[in-house]
Parts: structure tokens; sequence; C-alpha cells
């Protein structure tokens, strides 16, 4: 089994408005920024999964976001498996 | 009648809950700790109350729904017992999948206290069968949360079968933008389950439940479900005694 670092970042689906985000995008445009825009404010995990693969690491990540981590309705989710940390036989 | 309120490590109005629905003469209410594993012989509704459980740790209601209690409330609710969940407890209830869409951040960013007024658009239900069609009742709301949103498809549904009961309106029961506190879509305050048995609201009406409270416009919920729960068990009876 290895071990795997694992990153999700989390943000609000495309179309739902990111009243946060805007606020913020809002604030610096005020400011010294204007060629700021777009700005979305989301979420980040990190964790480590033991898993005999990086695709199986994956697997169990990604059921573990649409079980708790994030909730489909509102947000999307994207999952980044680093390389493993350890090996053991 | 008899109610039992779960209390989950951070729910501030199981109290408040506990005191409203036990006004009626007759009514009964208990306390259900969310380590619970069984709900006791006997109860006619769950009350899950409003307040932060767990802290609303990384989204509203999302960690109280793997509690042991939410277990058996899925299983109450799924037999057709009633469930009432208020405020974070209708956020509970959406991340429980047993009532659909979820509650965003208001789009004003505030937390807002204050109160509103609720046009009752559907009053053929265990929980509003006691207010007419169309009329207007004033309840508090206290939330950060409460900007109902579902997908198009989802809201579809929830029109074109009656499912939203309460919308905020002006003191006239008008349907305005300038009437709705948090964003929700349609003004929707309120909505239902496709069997009827299972009612989400951001509302608190157990915060006003008596009179000495300033305003019992929320009595009539809990006397709707009294109403509901004795004719139903009274055809019970009927049906044992033929």
């Amino acid at each position: 089994m290895k071990k795997f670092n694992a990153i999700i970042t989390i943000t609000l689906r495309k179309g739902i408005l990111d009243v946060q985000g805007k606020t913020v995008e809002h604030a610096l445009q005020a400011t010294d920024f204007p060629m700021i825009s777009q700005l979305r404010i989301g979420k980040y995990v990190e964790l480590t999964v033991q898993a005999k693969d990086s695709d199986a690491a994956e697997a169990i990540v990604e059921k573990a976001c649409s079980k708790l981590i994030a909730n489909p309705i509102m947000e999307d989710y994207s999952i980044e498996i680093l390389e493993p940390l350890w090996e053991n036989s | 009648m008899n109610y039992g309120v779960v209390q989950f490590p951070g729910s501030n109005c199981d109290h408040d809950a506990l005191f409203a629905s036990a006004l009626s003469e007759g009514s009964q209410s208990q306390l259900l700790w969310h380590k619970d594993t069984s709900i006791p012989k006997g109860i006619d509704c769950i009350i899950i109350p409003g307040g932060f459980s767990y802290g609303d740790y990384l989204r509203c209601g999302a960690i109280a729904r793997f509690s042991p209690i939410m277990r058996e409330v899925v299983t109450f609710a799924n037999r057709g017992g009633l469930v009432m969940g208020i405020c974070n407890g209708f956020q509970i209830l959406t991340e429980a999948g047993l009532l659909p869409g979820v509650l965003l951040k208001n789009t004003s960013l505030n937390f807002v206290c204050k109160d509103v007024y609720l046009s009752v658009v559907n009053s053929a239900t265990p929980f509003t069968s006691t207010l007419s069609q169309q009329s207007v009742i004033r309840i508090p709301i206290a939330h950060g949360e409460g900007n109902y949103y579902a997908t198009e498809e989802t809201i579809k549904e929830l029109e074109s079968n009656n499912r939203v009961v309460f919308r905020y309106s002006d003191s006239e029961g008008r349907i305005t933008e300038s009437s709705n506190p948090n964003g929700s879509i349609n003004n929707i305050a309120g909505i239902i389950n496709a069997r009827g048995n299972v009612l989400g609201m951001m509302p608190h009406p157990e915060r006003y439940s008596d009179a000495v409270l300033g305003c019992k416009d929320g009595h009539a919920i809990f006397e709707s479900l009294e109403l509901f729960t004795s004719s139903n068990s009274a055809a019970t009876v009927d049906m044992a005694t033929h």
C-alpha cells in the first residue's frame, strides 16, 4: 500500500452567484486593482489517503467528496493526487 | 401528541422548540440526543431545531447529517412520520436528502435577524391545515445561510406539485423582491417533501408561539400537527374497532 497526499479545491458551481467573491472583487476594483475580475472564493482541503495506486486513491477521495466534503448541488470540486509519500510491502 | 426535539452539539433553539411544542393541552415534548440510536415509541413528530450544529463546520448541516440519530430520523420519515426542520434543521434535512435543494449564503452576506411575513401558499399540509390559503403570518428569521437554491428542474417540480409551503411576502401577502430577506429563488421560505410529511422552513415558528412572546402566529403550525395527528389516530382507532 502507498500513502498519497490529496488536495481538493471546492468552489461554488458556475451559475451560482458567489456573493463573497463578488464583494471581494468589487473591493479590489475600487482600490488599486481595476485589472482584477472573475474572482471566486472556494475551500481548500488536504488529506492523506492509503491506497494501492494513484487511481485507487483518486477513486476513494472522489467518493469522500461526493458523500461529505462537497455538496454537488451547489459546489464543484477538483482533486489532485500527489506523488506517494511512502511505500510498504 | 408527542414531539421529539433533536439536540445536536451546537443546537440553540432546542429548548424553544421544546417549549413551543408542549404548549397545547395534551401535547408533550421530549429531547432526543444526537447519539441516540433509536426513537422512543409513540413519537408523532420530530423537530430538528435551529442553531449551529457541529459549529456549521464544512457546510451548515453537513456533519449533523451523519450523527446516529439522523439515520433514525430518515427511517422515521420514510415510514411516514412527521418531521419538521427549522432553520439549521432545514439545512440538515437538505443535506440528509430528505428535502431537495440547498441553503446558500444570504445574498446580502449579512446574518439577518428580524420579523418577516410569510404567505401560506399551501395550507393543505399536516403542518399548515389550521391556516388559510394565502393568509399571511409574521414569523422571525435569524440566519446567515437561508438563500434557498435548487436546480431549475427541482424548482419546477416543487412549484408544479404545490410543494412550496411558505413564501416571503409583504404584510399584504404580495411576493415582492423587497420582501425577500436572503435571495431565495421565488421567495421560497419553506418546502415539503413529495409525500407531505417532511417540512423544512428557515423562519422560526417556535419563537412566535405564545402571546407573551409578542406574537403567536407560529402556534398554528403546532396546532395543525396536533389536528392531523388526532384525526389520524382517530382513523386508526376507527379501523381497529370496526
